[in-house]
């Protein structure tokens, strides 16, 4: 009983939203890429936010439902099917048992998330079920999915089955709700787009031209890139004069310029510190937008202040509280 | 502990970390420091602050600017600030610096174990077992943990067995297997690929995920390294297949 993994696609992973707390004895965040499209998918099938789900990377997997499940699926929309027929993301959708989820082209964004009522049940390790494969650690035994494997899942209550299971006309083989998300509600993700960025801590060390290019130029995220970081190409940074830097706390986000003047932007799975000078840091807010990006994008950055990163890091967490009130009402109906 | 409001600084890591730097080089003092805000913030945290990574000069406290500005009511930034600048104020008159505890590692040095020991020796003009001598007779500060999980920033190491890097690095270098590098020595908590020259390996974990406190080392201790024999490793080992 669970979701048997026909097919494991380019890169899926159970995640949840990261393992805190652990940052200095050198443990590595990880989670979700996509957080709040992780919390998205989660909430819409009536979970916590931070429960276990799939990551599910550009080319989708192959997935058969060996049990009654209601699932949803949020962020990148990789054109998911079921037994063949194109569903909507960001919907709450009831699958019967031995449906099959099945994605094809990639037409916006690269990472989907895919929660299902109850969660995937794997073990807490240090109080996360984020996967992170380099120390072969959470997660589904801690790697990627592979052919074969068979989730188990944590039973949605029998309450909330049973109003799908009785709705859902004999014969199909799922029901997608009637209501979904609004896209108002919903980050647009670009090809190219423009990130909203603050300096960092060693931008006023950087010469003068490289901080003009920093926020003119285009940076085009490099093929070797992956959940740690995205390097990107473009004009080399340099600074004004040759430093030595000790190392210090880096995060998600963080874009910090490597000796031979290429900037790396650190993603889900940094590292905890690092030594190179920080030119500048994605604002929380516009995170979702960065690691939807595919390698060839080219990124520009949007100087803001403090105080406007927050008021946007607000605004996400407003919609968030929003949509718990309006799914709370729905689930009375 | 005494803190020459001068050389404090605080700035943010985008917009949901703040930076509180206590000095400019790596430095005992300044480390005393590092490890007396940790000490408080492991005693008294403050709503929205999410976590605190310490390193050699500095303390990032990861916040969630909703909790801590009150949803939008209060600029976080400064909240956090403020938090610190009260906890600065209280450290100023706490000043019993706490003793550092001591963890010993034993260590088996040389043979496959250690494959560059011979090297290093050569290159130091020593014998092998000066090198062992005299790295196993100092006491190692941990400053901070980082790089990978549970490893750890030693300083203190006898320069006169510095040795450099490997030209060409190791693709896998086994896990707990302990390396100079430069004037640094440290134990790789992971099987990784490295320039280290490796001396010897310790049977015991650096980093074990189901320990209550995963990391073998915390930022503070002193390390001290004992040789013993590959008899004793074995015996010390978990499990004996290499792994």
């Amino acid at each position: 009983m669970g979701i048997k993994v026909e097919k494991p696609g380019l890169l899926t992973t159970v995640q949840d939203l990261g393992r805190y707390g652990y940052q200095k004895q050198g443990m590595v965040v990880s989670g979700a890429m996509d957080s709040f499209a992780l919390r998205l998918a989660n909430l819409l099938t009536g979970n916590p936010e931070n429960t276990a789900a799939l990551e599910i990377t550009l080319s989708g997997p192959r997935l058969r439902f060996q049990e009654d499940s209601l699932i949803a699926l949020a962020g990148a929309n990789l054109s998911p099917k079921l037994n063949g027929t194109p569903v909507p993301i960001h919907r709450p959708i009831f699958v019967r048992k031995e449906t099959l989820l099945e994605f094809g082209a990639a037409v916006q964004g690269c990472r989907a998330y895919l929660a299902v009522a109850g969660g995937i049940d794997v073990p807490l390790v240090m109080g996360s079920a984020a996967t992170y494969a380099r120390a072969a650690l959470g997660g589904w035994q801690g790697r990627s999915l592979q052919k074969g494997d068979v989730l188990p899942l944590i039973s949605a209550t029998s309450e909330q089955l049973r109003h799908w299971q009785e709705k859902c006309p004999a014969g199909e083989s799922f029901l997608v709700s009637t209501w979904g998300l609004s896209p108002n509600l919903l980050p647009t993700y670009r090809e190219h787009p423009t990130l909203r960025v603050l300096p960092g801590p060693e931008y006023g060390l950087f010469s003068e031209n490289t901080q003009e290019t920093f926020w003119h130029a285009e940076f085009k995220v490099s093929p070797a890139s992956d959940r740690m970081g995205y390097r990107l190409d473009g004009p080399s940074l340099q600074l004004q004069e040759p430093l030595e830097l000790l190392s210090s706390a880096v995060t998600f986000g963080t874009v910090q310029v490597t000796t031979s003047g290429n900037p790396i932007i650190l993603m889900a799975e940094h590292q905890t510190t690092g030594g190179y000078p920080r030119i500048g840091q994605v604002i929380s807010a516009d995170l979702p937008l960065l690691v939807q990006v595919r390698p060839g994008s080219k990124l520009r950055y949007r100087q803001v202040a403090l105080s406007e990163a927050h008021q946007l890091y607000y605004h996400q967490e407003q919609t968030l509280e929003h949509l718990k009130r309006v799914l709370h009402l729905q689930s009375k109906r | 502990m005494s803190l020459p409001t001068s050389s404090v600084k605080m700035y943010p890591l985008g917009d949901a970390a703040v930076v509180l730097q206590l000095g400019d080089e790596i430095a005992v003092e300044t480390h005393g420091q590092v490890k007396a805000v940790v000490r408080f913030l492991n005693q008294h945290s403050f709503p929205g602050l999410v976590e605190y990574v310490p390193a050699f000069t500095t303390v990032t406290l990861y916040y969630d600017p909703w909790l801590v500005s009150e949803r939008g009511q209060v600029d976080p930034y400064a909240a956090v600030e403020e938090n610190i600048r009260l906890m600065l104020a209280q450290l100023e008159t706490d000043s019993a610096p706490e003793e550092p505890s001591i963890k010993e590692i034993p260590v088996v040095y040389g043979g496959e174990y250690g494959p560059d020991l011979a090297f290093v020796a050569e290159h130091c003009g020593l014998l092998p077992q000066e090198v062992i001598a005299r790295h196993s007779q100092a006491d190692y500060l941990v400053y901070m943990i980082g790089f990978a999980p549970g490893f750890p920033y030693l300083g203190g190491m006898d320069p006169k067995i510095a040795a450099p890097r490997k030209q060409v690095p190791r693709n896998v270098i086994p896990t707990s297997s302990v390396g100079i590098a430069g004037l640094q020595t440290g134990v790789y908590p992971l099987e990784t690929p490295g320039g280290w020259q490796l001396i010897g390996r310790t049977p015991l974990s650096l980093f074990d995920p189901d320990r209550e406190s995963p990391s073998l080392l915390q930022m503070g201790d002193v390390v001290r390294f004992v040789p013993i024999s590959e008899a004793e490793f074995q015996a010390m080992k978990p499990d004996a297949d290499g792994d």
